[in-house]
């Protein structure tokens, strides 16, 4: 009964002649439908002195073209009934609006303009470099988020992953509108795109009219490859931010694989239960999460206030992370301690039959409830295709139940080592501080 | 799939069923077996308002103690039923109401009902999970006075309402949350708790009987009496009359946060939907309205810059909020005032406020796309009184309003002479 209603007989994959690859699934539950662009780019493929260039140059999009001057595209969208969005992470960069379902062609529109004819004017382009150093700033106002850039920096020396998504500030400060749009010219392009849509309308029509907008837009060249890769961590690396605000963080994290890698779902398992099951939401939300290990051993004891783990699919190897808050007047060592005692428990003895159909009952139920939301079922179309395939998407409940205590214990003993750590402590300025 | 789901229609008085029990609860439910899940949404009639003086943040410290221990569950139980089946159910106190929600599979639905009664009907407060509820606030409000975008915010309501419990947090502050004790949790409970004013809405792959059935189990035997709930929830506010510019420096921070307002209208003033319309055009419209267009596109001053209606059972406010360089604070705060008098002084363009209205009522399917999404529609009729037949009538409350009417809720509300304004960030800024 709980089937995997986001997977998946029913996807239509296919490309365009021009390398477009359209991804279409029919839900015919509510008369709405959601239509995405992905984009094979992010954070990833920066370079030092370049780094945030992903990020502005989705800024940019929404900055006109010669058909929607700025302005005009989100008036149309809106005005259409429609909500939009555009997001840039590591591994891809997207774009997506949902509609009331008579009105999706005019995603289609849009989206198909912008990938050719954004106009990457220059004032346009110094008035969004304010707007950028103010979304970060806002962003550095939060020790949390400091001490995660530091972390994420410091984990990763030869991969690009050490930078943040939205860029070093020198780099915002010093790159120009010809670096932007030569980066558009070489990543926006129907054959480094996917284009998904899910909703209520008909899957061969749809791919027609995906065709008739896109169909015509040229090939570009092949897109730059990225060709680093991070070399196996040697020794522990310990991160001490000091700061005005007086509550303390903790984060640890680990070197992990890729989302295709043969240990991707035993990671996931001992995820969820060490830090309990994640949404499957946009932004993956979950919701009551107090009976993972992690919580019992920090939050019922009154060392942490709260405590998560996370474990994101990526293209590359990236991250398994620790991530809490502490008690007031906590100790970042004995938090420390007690998340190694925690990971040190499922590497002697397994985890327990109950915790892995925990996992899985608590995953079949996420799935059902993505399948209400287009827009949600888009997404997990759109990343699964950039970061893996639609296939692995579609075996996600099968490898997740597939693991056994073993694979998890293995994983635990694999991916958690003191050598491969990197730990970050915030703690308020204190008297004996430097 | 049949196509009466493909072309079901809005919630209306024909697929809606509103029962009222003996104790005065409501239950509304409608039926969607578009896919295996039911959602649970509902409130109590008691929240922030009715906190006692000197114990500000005592309703929602009730709410969260709800789910550590009930006569049925211990907290361990609870969270292994809830979890165990992937399940979420909170309860968080609000300004006037204390909301419920359970999501989970339809073969759940009977389990989150039992639970949810059991929790508000029947909580122990274990003593012991005080003080690490009492931390975990105290750490939430730590965090909240780092944060400049909630600094701002609640400085502002303070400002505006005064001694009015809307200027106060729900989350409460660190000494009243510290001053509460376990007999003040008891005595909340057993004064505000009751099913008279309660409201629970059904929604998803449930039959309306069956639903009904539940719940009348669950609940019509509740008894409980709240004695003075009611009083407090009409008080009109304080106004805070004339000009009002705070600044609160924090240090070790980068950017500034600015929150600026006005008093408005409560949900059932008849000014209320003209504000909601004004308001789309100056701070929420495409990529955020006038605002938007003005402090982030044309001045490329902030990150964000949007404007919000805040209409509740007494008068409300309607402000704007931005993120700037702590440079550029004088020059977006004269910017979001002189959009605040733009709008008062001539009327938007036809083309300009159809845009607004077509927005809002084309968006209405994507609302009630989920479960969640039309629980929430329905809970909010209930409780604002609209009638089982509002979002029939929703397309004409918004078109009623005319270009005329946006200006004058603009001059009589957003008054230049009559606005508190209120910046948080790097201390150098003020």
């Amino acid at each position: 009964m709980a089937h995997n209603n986001m997977a998946h007989n029913d996807v239509i994959k296919t490309r365009l002649a021009n390398g477009m690859q359209v991804v279409l699934k029919e839900s015919r539950v509510a008369p709405v439908a959601s239509f995405w662009i992905f984009y094979r780019v992010g954070s990833r493929n920066e370079n030092s002195g370049a780094t945030g260039i992903s990020h502005w140059v989705e800024h940019m999009l929404f900055k006109g073209t010669d058909n929607f001057p700025r302005g005009q595209f989100d008036k149309a969208v809106a005005r259409a009934g429609g909500i939009f969005n555009g997001m840039t992470s590591q591994d891809w960069t997207t774009y997506f609006e949902t509609f009331p379902s008579d009105r999706i062609e005019l995603a289609l529109q849009v989206e198909s303009d912008r990938m050719a004819n954004a106009t990457f004017d220059v004032e346009e382009t110094e008035s969004e470099r304010t707007v950028i150093l103010s979304e970060r700033e806002g962003a550095e106002n939060n020790y949390f988020w400091l001490l995660h850039e530091e972390v994420q920096a410091a984990a990763f020396q030869a991969h690009s992953y050490h930078h943040p998504t939205i860029g070093w500030k020198g780099d915002l400060r010093s790159l120009t509108r010809d670096d932007l749009y030569r980066h558009y010219r070489t990543y926006y392009t129907p054959n480094n795109a996917v284009a998904v849509a899910v909703g209520d309308f008909d899957a061969q029509e749809m791919l027609t009219r995906i065709d008739r907008y896109f169909g015509a837009l040229p090939a570009g060249p092949e897109v730059p490859p990225v060709r680093l890769s991070e070399p196996e961590q040697k020794a522990q690396r310990r991160i001490l931010l000091r700061g005005e605000d007086s509550t303390g963080y903790a984060m640890l994290v680990f070197h992990a694989p890729q989302a295709t890698h043969e240990d991707f779902f035993a990671l996931v398992v001992l995820d969820s239960v060490l830090g309990g099951a994640k949404g499957m939401g946009l932004f993956g939300d979950g919701g009551n999460n107090r009976s993972n290990r992690l919580y019992r051993a920090l939050v019922d004891t009154e060392l942490a206030v709260a405590v998560a783990s996370s474990f994101q699919p990526t293209l590359d190897p990236s991250l398994f992370s620790f991530y809490i808050t502490l008690a007031p007047g906590g100790d970042h060592q004995a938090v420390e301690d007690a998340v190694w005692q925690e990971i040190r428990k499922i590497q002697e003895d397994g985890v327990r039959p109950q915790e892995l159909e925990k996992a899985i009952k608590q995953t079949k139920a996420q799935f059902v409830y993505s399948s209400e939301s287009v827009t949600f079922q888009a997404y997990w179309l759109g990343f699964s295709e950039i970061v893996a395939s639609i296939e692995w998407f579609d075996n996600w409940l099968e490898q997740l139940t597939a693991v056994t205590s073993a694979d998890v214990q293995r994983a635990a003993r694999r991916y958690f080592q003191p050598h491969l750590q990197t730990a970050g402590w915030y703690a308020p300025q204190g008297p004996q501080s430097e | 799939m049949t196509s009466a789901q493909t072309k079901r229609s809005v919630p209306g008085p024909e697929d809606i069923t509103r029962v009222v029990l003996d104790n005065g609860m409501v239950v509304l439910v409608r039926e969607n077996h578009a896919a295996p899940v039911v959602v649970v949404e509902g409130l109590l009639p008691t929240g922030s308002v009715h906190d006692p003086a000197g114990k500000t943040g005592l309703a929602g410290f009730v709410a969260s103690m709800l789910m550590r221990g009930s006569e049925r569950y211990s907290f361990d139980e609870f969270n292994e039923i809830i979890e165990g089946v992937g399940a979420n159910l909170s309860v968080s106190a609000s300004d006037h109401t204390t909301d419920f929600g359970a999501t989970s599979l339809a073969e759940d639905f009977s389990t989150m009902v039992e639970v949810l009664a059991d929790t508000l009907r029947r909580p122990l407060f274990p003593a012991e999970h005080m003080a690490r509820v009492r931390s975990q606030k105290l750490v939430r409000i730590q965090e909240r006075e780092q944060d400049t975008q909630q600094v701002a915010n609640l400085r502002f309501y303070e400002t505006i309402y005064g001694d009015h419990p809307y200027g106060r947090p729900t989350s409460g502050y660190a000494e009243t949350v510290s001053a509460i004790q376990r007999e003040d949790l008891l005595a909340f409970h057993a004064g505000h708790y009751a099913p008279q004013g309660a409201v629970i809405v059904v929604t998803g792959d449930v039959s309306t009987e069956a639903a009904i059935e539940l719940i009348r189990a669950q609940f019509e035997d509740w008894r409980a009496d709240a004695a003075g709930s009611a009083a407090v929830q009409q008080v009109a506010p304080a106004k805070a009359d004339g000009v009002n510019r705070l600044f609160y420096p924090l240090p070790g921070k980068y950017q500034s946060d600015i929150v600026i307002g006005c008093p408005a209208v409560a949900r059932s003033h008849p000014d209320y939907y003209a504000v909601r319309v004004a308001n789309t055009v100056l701070g929420r419209f495409g990529m955020m309205g006038r605002l938007g267009e003005k402090i982030r596109e044309e001045q490329g001053l902030a990150y964000y810059a949007f404007s919000s209606q805040d209409a509740n059972l007494a008068a409300g406010v309607w402000l704007a909020s931005a993120g700037v360089s702590p440079e550029n604070v004088d020059v977006a705060v004269e910017s979001i005032l002189s959009e605040f008098a733009r709008l008062g002084e001539e009327a938007p363009s036809d083309e300009e406020l159809s845009d607004s209205q077509a927005f809002m009522t084309g968006v209405l399917p994507l609302t009630l796309e989920t479960n969640e999404g039309v629980a929430n529609t329905l809970l909010n009729m209930e409780w604002y009184g609209l009638g089982l037949d509002y979002i029939e009538r929703y397309n004409d409350l918004i078109y009623g309003v005319s270009p005329a009417d946006v200006q004058r809720v603009a001059a009589t509300y957003l008054r230049s002479g009559r606005y508190t304004a209120v910046v948080a960030g790097p201390p150098n800024a003020g």
